[in-house]
Order: C-alpha cells, then structure tokens, then sequence
C-alpha cells in the first residue's frame, strides 16, 4: 500500500537505502546507519510523506535464528550483523505505514538516535538501550529506564542466561544467598 | 483437614498450655485485629478487593480495615508478582511496620515468582521478608483467602507467628545471657 513510499526513498534517497521489501503487508526499508537521521527527516518534513506519528523503536536480536520455511543460507551466521533495529512509524495525512530496519553488529552496537527527529522515540530508545544495548548516538539522555542501574548485561539479548538473577536485596537468613555468594548456588533455585 | 474455627475450652487448654493468661489474651486481641496493609503489585488485587468487599467480608475475621501505612498495620499482605527492582521498597515496608508483625504471601507470583520465571521477577517474596501464610492460586479463590487468614489466626493464638517466634527467642537470649552474668 506504501510503496509509493518505498519508491519515493529509493527515488531521493538512493545512497542511503540498502533494500526494499514488503513483509506481510508492511514495507520495510532497510536504511545505512549513516543515512538514517537524513531519511527519518525528510519522512518527517516532506510534505508528500509527512511522517507525523511514531509508533515503536525495538530491536531483534538474530543470534543462531534457524527460520522454519526458508532457504538455510537466510539463516544468521558470524558474518551477518547480529541486531536489527526497527523503527515503526504513520503518517496520518497521507495514511501511510513504513518500518525503518537499521542492522548493527554486535562489535559495534551502535545507531543514530532519532529521538531529535521524534521526542516520543525518547524513552522507546531507552527501552531498547536498556534491553539489548544498543547505544544511539546523539540521544539526550541514555539510560536504563526499566532495571536499576546496579543491573549487569541485557536481558532480552539471546545469550542472556534464562536462570541468571541480579538481587538487590536478600534475607540474611537464606540458605542460599546469593548476594553473599554469588556462585555460591543456582541463581534460579531456591 | 486444616484448622478448626471452633474449638472447646479443653482443645484451646491443651493448645495453648504454656501461655500465660496475659500472653493469651494479648494474642487473642491480636488475632481478631490484624489490620492489613494490601502491598498491591499486579492483578490479585483485583481478587483481594473481592475479599475485602462485602461479599466475602475480609472484616468478619477482624481484619478490618486496609491501612495505607505500613506503621499502621500489623499484617502485611504481598498481593501480585514482586519484582527485583521491589524488593528494596518491600522491604522497607515491611521494616516499618510495629511488631509484631505478620506476612501473607498472596498469590503464586507472591510466593514462588508463579510463572515468572525471568531475569526481573523475585522468585518468591519470602526471598526478602520472612512469611508466614502462602496462599497458592493464580489468583487464588475467596475461599482460599480466608481459610488462609484463618490458618493465620491460629498461628498468631499460638505465638507462633515468624515476629512472635524471634522475640520470644530474643528474650530468651537476653535472659540466658543476664543469668550468665
């Protein structure tokens, strides 16, 4: 439904596109980290787009993803970059939807904050941060807003130990404590 | 099975023997006023107003009103998940209130952390104060809340509350210790 969107991109903004595609009904544009702040500002500004609304930042961590139905060689191995972050976003003048997919290595974890293009993608970008480290560059204000700052790691990356606990406070009186010890017993078990 | 509400002046001689007169008093005032302090995280609060209300009447058993002050209230009920991000403000809670005190863990997350089994989610509330009543159930039936609060009431008669029991060993810490001296 959006492709005039897509096209309209590759059309002004062909050195910053990577690849087009529809997903499910949703187009995707996949955006160089370099020219992500350019493009998110033009879908804001441009009056034939007009981005007004956005919805989501988020990130999806691809490590050892094995889809079902798809050819092995889409499978993630060392050589493709471990993180997508996506940026939903609508225009309500024109009624258009498009996500914006940035990829970024692990060894470099880094994207481009949009949240001087959008103030709402603030705290989303936070959130993301929080969960999965990725650092935006040029965001005001990057810290964790859901866990506390004494906080080690990111959880909702996929090598993110299930059982691994990070207590602030415990009894004295535990049998298994892990604030005294911290390898003292299982994280999870009690 | 579980715990008599009724019981004869012989059952209650033979229960609670080794109390004073004054000491059976006092836990008897106690046990029909627990003033509760609802710790509301999650949705068995919905489950713990429908017991408060006037359906089921948490009041009958003398735990009548909620107060909203931890300094107030002698009961404390963990209703809902705890996370770990909680736990320093449970526990300061839980710190204020008078002595003795006494916990009903409420709900499986208040528990054991229920299904959440997850980096942010405390296994458990007891991980952090010590409880005396768990109250299984996602959430768990009126019913069970109030046989609960009863089981409850049968262990404050008996100075067998967790607050009961560590004064009473302190005290007989102290004495052990002047007549040492």
């Amino acid at each position: 439904m959006a492709q005039k969107v897509l096209d309209a991109l590759k059309q002004h903004h062909a050195s910053a596109i990577e690849l087009t595609e529809s997903v499910h009904g949703d187009e995707v544009a996949w955006v160089k980290r370099e020219g992500l702040v350019a493009v998110a500002t033009w879908l804001k500004n441009d009056p034939s787009m007009l981005f007004d609304s956005p919805v989501f930042v988020t990130c999806i961590d691809r490590l050892d993803w094995r889809p079902v139905g798809l050819p092995p060689s889409s499978a993630w191995n060392e050589s493709k970059p471990r993180f997508e972050v996506c940026y939903q976003l609508r225009s309500h003048t024109h009624k258009y939807r498009l996500r914006l997919k940035v990829a970024v290595p692990e060894h470099d974890a880094h994207c481009p904050s949009l949240a001087g293009v959008w103030p709402a993608f603030d705290w989303q970008e936070r959130e993301t941060f929080d969960m999965y480290g990725i650092r935006f560059d040029g965001h005001p204000d990057l810290r964790r807003i859901y866990l506390y700052e004494e906080f080690v790691g990111y959880p909702l990356r996929k090598d993110y130990p299930k059982e691994k606990r990070q207590p602030l406070v415990r009894r004295d009186d535990l049998p298994i404590n892990p604030i005294k010890a911290p390898d003292g017993g299982h994280h999870g078990d009690r | 099975m579980g715990v008599e509400i009724t019981t004869t002046r012989l059952e209650d001689a033979a229960k609670w023997a080794k109390q004073s007169l004054v000491e059976r008093a006092t836990n008897w005032g106690r046990k029909f006023s627990l003033f509760t302090y609802p710790f509301v995280t999650a949705c068995c609060g919905m489950e713990f107003m429908s017991v408060a209300g006037p359906k089921y009447d948490l009041a009958r058993f003398g735990a009548e009103f909620p107060r909203f002050s931890p300094r107030q209230s002698d009961l404390l009920m963990v209703v809902g998940t705890i996370t770990e991000k909680q736990g320093p403000a449970l526990k300061r809670v839980f710190d204020q209130m008078a002595e003795p005190k006494f916990v009903i863990a409420f709900g499986v997350c208040a528990s054991t952390g229920g299904f959440y089994q997850n980096y942010s989610a405390m296994p458990g509330c007891d991980q952090v104060i010590p409880v005396d009543v768990y109250i299984p159930g996602c959430p768990p039936r009126p019913e069970q809340v109030l046989d609960g609060l009863i089981m409850l009431m049968d262990r404050v008669q008996q100075g067998r509350g967790h607050s009961q029991l560590r004064t009473k060993r302190e005290q007989l810490i102290a004495a052990q210790a002047a007549s040492d001296e």
